[in-house]
C-alpha cells in the first residue's frame, strides 16, 4: 500500500490538467490512467500502417487560455499563431464552396455582398453574446444555496457586462438565449450553405437538431472559445491532438506529477463517508487524502464508489444524466490527398463541412431521434496531413472526419449498422471529392459504441453528458453537486462531465483543482 | 348491407376494448378499497363512521369510541392494519440496502425480530417511519404509513434484492389488551407464550402461515399479526370466536389514537410532515428533531441522509424538537398553540387528550428550538374551549414530560399474563 496526497483518476487531458494544476501548488500527485496511453479521447493513434490521426477530438478550438498559462504550456512547445488558424469551408453540391477565414469567419468568401454583411453584423452579435457567458467557462457554477463574497461578486460582473449591452441587446441576448439556431439563422441571414454549417457546429456533439429548441447555446458554447487569444479559432495541431496532451503531460511531469498508465482503478475505496483511496483491477490498494475523478460522473458513482456509499436521490441524478452520443468518428487512410470540388489548397488544409442547409442538417437529425441511422450525415472533414506530412506515408493522405447522427443505442445493433453507415457516409464524400472511394486504403469507423469500448467514454458521448441547457451550468453533472466536489468527502469531478462541459479546453479539470486548492480539500 | 356486415365486427372489437378498459378502471369506481376483513367490519359497523386510510375504507369507530378505548385496555382489542402500506424486501443484498435506506443498523437486527426505524431523503428529512420485520435472514417486511415503492426500488439499484409492494397481498391485524395472549393461546396458536416484545414467528393457520409478532401500536401487551388476504377472514373468525369470553372487540382508529398517544408515539403526516408531503420548506424535520434521533447509527456506514445529519448536528442546524407535554387542567389541548411566558409563540400541540390511564392531561407538541429543549420553563398553552357556541379560552401551564406517558408492565412481562 503506498500513500499519496492525491490521486487522479483518468489521464485525459482534465485529469493531466487538474494533476499538473494540483502539483504546481505543491501537491504529490499520482495520475492513474486505464489504457496502455494517455490522452483519452485527444491522442494521435496509428489506424493504418503509417497512417496517424486523431482520436476522437482532430480540431483544437478551445484550450482554454487559464489552462495555457497555469500549465505554461507555451513553453512546453504549444503555441499557435494567427497563421496557424484554419479556415471552415461550407460545401455545397450546387454551388461553389464558401470559406470562413480567420477565427470563425472574420473574412467571409464566396457569398453575396448582402450575406457578406449580414454575416458581419451576426458574428459580432454571437461572439458578444457568447462572450458574456465566457466568464462563466472558468469558474465554478454559482452556488446557489450558500454564495460566497467572491462568487456573488462575479455574478454581479456578468450582470454588468449584460448591462454593458446596452438595453437593445440586451433584451435580444435574453431573447435568444434558448432559441433554436436554425431559426436565429433564418431571422439573419440568406445562404444555405452558411446557415448549413452554423446549423452543423451549433448541434455537433449533441443530441439535437437545429430545429430542437435551445440549440443556439452548442453555438455559443463553441464560440466561448479562443485560440492563441483570439475568440472562435481553429487550428489543427502539429502531431495531431496526442501533441497537445504531450504538451500538458511535460508541464504535468516537471510539476512533479507521477503517471501510471494501465492501471485500471476498480473501486474508489470509501470509509465513512469519505474517499480514502483507490483499488485497482489487480487488487492495489492506494491510499490518498483526496481523490480526482476525471472520468465520466456515473461510472465514478455507480461503478466506482457504488451504491452503498451514496444517498439514494443523488445516484437517481446520476442515473438520469443523459449521455448518448450521436458522433461518430471517420479515420481513411488514403493513398492520395482527395480533392473536394471547387475547393482551393489553402482550404484543402481546413475543416470542410458538409451541412449543406439547416434542412438537411435537420433531416439528419431526424432518424437519430428514433435510433436510427441518418441516411445523408452531416460532417466535418479535416486532412490533418496536409500540413503536417508526418502524419501519412509519403504522398499519401489521412481523413479525420467526424460523422452525425449516429446514435449510440442504435436499433438494428451496430453490428448491422456500421458497415450501412459507412457507406452512406462513403456516398456523401464521394459527391464532393469524386473518386475517393477508389483512393482508401484503410477506412477506420468508430461508432458511439466503440468510442464508448475504447475511450470509456459511456454512450460514447465525448461531453460525457449531454450538453443541454438542463445539463449545464448549476445543473452539470447534477443539480446540487456542480461545483467539482461531491457528497463523498474527499472526491472531486474534474472531467467533461462536469461544467463547463466536453471539447479539449482542461477548463473542468482547471476549475476542479482549483476548487481543490480552494477547499484545502 | 355489405357496408353493414363488415361494421358489425368492428363495433364488437371496439366494444371489447372499451369493457376491458372499464374492468381496468375499479380504482375510481370504488373509491374507498375494503380490506380483506371487510364483510366482517361492515357487519360491526354500527356507526358507519369511516374514513379514508390510504386509499381504504377504515372505520374511525364502530361502535363507541370510548368502549373500544377501554376495549384496548382491559379486554382485548381487535384492529385492522391491512391498509398500512407493506414492502416485502428479500434477496442476498436486503440487509444492506435497508441497512442504506434506514437509519438503525440493520445488522443488530435478528431474523424474528422487529424494529422501529425511521428513513430520510438526501437532505437528512424524515421521509416515514415505521416497523421493520426481519422474516428471515434475507426477507424483510417493512410496514408505514406513506407509499415509498419508487424510493426503495431506486435505492435497490446495485443491490442484489428483490422490492415489491404487498400491502394488498397480506392482511394484517393488530390484536392489542391485556387479554390478547390469552385469545390466541385459546385460538390454538401453541408456543405463542415465547414471543417476547419485538419478537416474531409463523403459526399454522387455515393450511398455511400466519406471522405473529409482540408489537403494536398501543403501549399494552399485544401482537400484530400478518396473513395472506384469502385466509383473514378464517383468522378473524378464529380470533373472535376464542375471544368472546375474554371480552374481545373490534375497534375504530380514535380509540387507537388515544392509546398509542398515551403510549407516545407519533403519527407520520399528524405530529409530522414527510419529507415528500412537505410543500413548505420550515415543515421538513430531520430525525433530531422529531424525538427520533436516538435511532441514527454514525458507526453502521452510510446511509441515506448521514451527511446532512452530521452536518446539522455540527451547525446546530436542528431547528425543532418534538416533546410530550402536561398541561394543567383536563381540557383536551388538541392543536393550541404553544406559548413562553404567555406570549411568544413556540410550537404547536399536534395530538392531545385527557388521559385516562395516566389521569393527567397530556400531548404531543412540535416546538421550535430552545424552547423545549434547553428552555423548558414558563411554557403555556392556549385552548379554545366551545362552550355553547363561545369559545373560552383558556392558558393552561404546561410542562415537558418524557414520553410514554404510560408504563404498563404487561406489555413487556415474560411469560404474558393469563387474564
Amino acid at each position: 500500500m503506498t500513500s499519496f496526497e492525491t490521486i487522479v483518476i483518468g489521464g485525459g487531458h482534465n485529469g493531466l490538467v487538474a494533476a499538473a494544476t494540483l502539483a504546481k501548488a505543491g501537491r504529490k500527485v499520482l495520475v492513474l490512467e486505464a489504457g496502455g496511453e494517455i490522452g483519452g479521447a485527444a491522442r494521435t493513434e496509428e489506424f493504418a500502417p503509417g497512417f496517424r490521426a486523431s482520436s476522437v477530438a482532430h480540431l483544437l478550438n478551445r484550450l482554454h487560455p487559464d489552462v495555457v498559462k497555469t500549465l505554461e504550456l507555451e513553453r512546453h512547445g504549444l503555441q499557435f499563431a494567427r497563421a496557424d488558424f484554419v479556415p471552415s469551408v461550407a460545401l455545397s453540391k450546387d454551388s461553389p464552396p464558401l470559406v470562413l477565414h480567420g477565427a470563425y469567419g472574420e473574412v467571409l468568401t464566396g457569398a453575396s455582398s448582402s450575406e457578406q454583411s449580414a454575416w458581419k453584423d451576426l458574428r459580432a452579435q454571437l461572439l458578444r453574446y457568447a462572450g458574456i457567458l465566457k466568464p462563466f467557462l472558468s469558474r465554478r457554477p454559482p452556488d446557489l444555496a450558500g454564495m460566497s463574497l467572491l462568487e456573488t461578486a462575479s455574478l454581479g460582473q456578468t450582470a454588468l457586462a449584460l448591462k454593458k449591452l446596452g438595453k437593445e441587446d440586451m433584451r435580444d441576448f435574453l431573447r435568444v438565449l434558448l432559441m433554436n439556431v436554425a431559426d436565429l439563422l433564418d431571422e439573419q441571414l440568406e445562404d444555405d450553405r452558411l446557415k448549413g454549417l452554423l446549423a452543423f457546429d451549433a448541434t455537433l456533439g449533441s443530441h439535437l437538431g437545429p430545429r430542437s429548441p435551445t440549440s443556439l447555446l452548442g453555438l455559443y458554447y463553441r464560440l466561448a472559445g479562443e485560440t492563441g487569444g483570439t475568440a472562435g479559432a481553429q487550428v489543427l495541431p502539429q502531431g495531431g491532438m496526442g501533441a497537445v496532451v504531450a504538451a500538458i503531460r511535460a508541464s504535468a511531469e516537471k510539476a512533479g506529477v507521477e503517471i501510471r498508465t494501465s492501471a485500471p482503478v476498480a473501486k474508489i475505496i470509501v470509509e465513512k463517508s469519505r474517499a480514502v483511496g483507490v483499488a485497482l483491477d489487480n487488487g492495489e490498494v492506494l491510499r490518498a487524502n483526496t481523490i480526482v475523478s476525471a472520468i465520466n460522473p456515473a461510472t465514478t458513482f455507480l461503478d466506482l464508489v457504488g451504491p452503498r456509499e451514496i444517498d439514494t436521490g443523488f445516484m437517481r441524478k446520476v442515473k438520469n444524466i443523459r449521455m448518448k452520443g450521436d458522433a461518430a468518428k471517420l479515420n481513411l487512410a488514403l493513398d492520395r490527398p482527395p480533392q473536394f470540388t471547387g475547393v482551393d489548397a489553402a482550404s484543402h488544409k481546413g475543416r470542410l463541412v458538409i451541412a449543406p442547409s439547416p434542412d438537411h442538417v435537420e433531416r439528419a437529425f431526424n432518424p437519430c431521434k428514433y435510433g436510427e441511422l441518418s441516411p445523408e450525415p452531416v460532417m466535418e472533414v479535416t486532412l490533418p496531413s496536409l500540413a503536417d506530412p508526418s502524419l501519412a506515408p509519403a504522398g499519401a493522405c489521412v481523413l479525420s472526419a467526424v460523422v452525425q447522427y449516429a446514435p449510440y443505442a442504435l436499433k438494428e445493433g451496430w453490428d448491422a449498422g456500421k458497415p450501412k453507415f459507412l457507406r452512406a457516409i462513403m456516398e456523401q464524400l464521394e459527391a464532393y471529392t469524386p473518386g475517393i472511394g477508389k483512393s482508401v486504403v484503410r477506412a477506420e469507423l468508430l461508432t458511439p459504441a466503440d468510442i464508448e469500448t475504447r475511450y470509456r467514454m459511456p454512450g460514447g458521448h465525448w461531453h460525457h453528458g449531454e450538453l443541454q441547457a438542463d445539463q449545464m451550468l448549476v445543473s452539470r453533472p447534477v443539480s446540487g453537486w456542480s461545483g467539482y466536489d461531491t457528497p463523498v468527502e474527499g472526491l472531486f469531478l474534474a472531467g467533461a462531465g462536469s461544467h463547463p462541459g466536453g471539447g479539449v479546453s482542461g477548463a473542468p479539470g482547471l476549475n476542479a483543482a482549483r476548487r481543490i486548492i480552494a477547499m484545502k480539500g | 348491407m355489405a357496408q353493414a356486415t363488415r361494421r358489425k365486427p368492428v363495433a364488437k372489437a371496439a366494444g371489447a376494448t372499451v369493457s376491458a378498459r372499464i374492468a381496468a378502471q375499479s380504482h375510481f369506481q370504488t373509491l374507498r378499497l375494503g380490506t380483506p376483513f371487510q364483510p366482517r367490519i361492515d357487519a360491526l359497523a354500527k356507526t358507519q363512521d369511516w374514513y379514508n386510510w390510504a386509499g381504504y375504507r377504515a372505520p374511525h369507530s364502530l361502535w363507541d369510541e370510548e368502549l373500544e378505548y377501554f376495549a384496548i385496555r382491559s379486554q382485548a382489542a381487535l384492529f385492522d392494519i391491512s391498509p398500512m402500506t407493506k414492502y416485502r424486501i428479500e434477496g442476498p443484498d436486503a440487509e444492506a440496502l435497508l441497512n442504506r435506506v434506514t437509519l438503525r443498523d440493520v445488522t443488530k437486527l435478528r431474523p424474528s425480530r422487529v424494529h422501529y426505524t425511521a428513513w430520510c431523503d438526501d437532505k437528512g428529512f424524515v421521509l416515514d417511519d415505521g416497523t421493520l420485520f426481519r422474516l428471515s435472514q434475507t426477507r424483510f417486511r417493512l410496514c408505514s404509513q406513506e407509499r415509498h415503492l419508487p424510493w426503495l426500488l431506486d435505492s435497490a439499484v446495485g443491490f442484489d434484492v428483490k422490492v415489491e409492494e404487498e400491502t394488498e397481498a397480506v392482511a394484517g391485524l393488530a390484536l392489542q389488551g391485556p387479554t390478547s395472549f390469552a385469545v390466541l393461546r385459546d385460538a390454538g396458536f401453541a408456543g405463542i407464550e415465547r414471543l417476547r416484545i419485538f419478537d416474531l414467528a409463523d403459526f399454522p393457520h387455515g393450511g398455511g402461515t400466519v406471522s405473529i409478532s409482540r408489537t403494536g401500536f398501543t403501549g399494552d401487551l399485544g401482537y400484530e399479526l400478518f396473513v395472506p388476504a384469502d385466509k383473514a377472514l378464517s383468522l378473524w373468525d378464529r380470533l373472535m370466536t376464542s375471544g368472546e369470553l375474554r371480552g374481545i372487540r373490534a375497534i375504530g382508529y380514535t380509540a387507537l389514537n388515544r392509546a398509542r398517544l398515551e403510549a407516545g408515539l407519533m403519527v407520520a403526516n399528524a405530529d409530522f410532515t414527510t419529507a415528500e408531503h412537505a410543500i413548505r420548506a420550515d415543515r421538513l424535520r430531520m430525525p433530531d428533531e422529531i424525538g427520533l434521533g436516538f435511532m441514527i447509527d454514525l458507526e453502521k456506514g452510510h446511509f441515506n441522509g448521514r451527511r446532512a445529519i452530521l452536518e446539522a448536528r455540527a451547525k446546530r442546524k436542528l431547528r425543532h424538537v418534538l416533546v410530550g407535554l402536561e398541561i394543567d387542567g383536563n381540557v383536551p389541548a388538541e392543536h393550541a398553540i404553544v406559548y413562553h411566558k404567555k406570549a411568544q409563540e413556540v410550537g404547536l400541540v399536534s395530538a392531545a387528550m385527557w388521559s385516562p390511564m395516566a389521569k393527567r392531561n397530556i400531548a404531543i407538541a412540535s416546538l421550535a428550538r430552545p424552547y423545549g429543549d434547553t428552555m423548558v420553563e414558563d411554557l403555556w398553552v392556549e385552548i379554545y374551549a366551545m362552550r355553547e357556541l363561545q369559545y373560552q379560552k383558556l392558558m393552561k401551564r404546561a410542562k415537558v414530560v418524557a414520553r410514554p406517558f404510560i408504563n404498563l408492565d404487561r406489555r413487556t412481562a415474560n411469560p404474558p399474563a393469563d387474564f
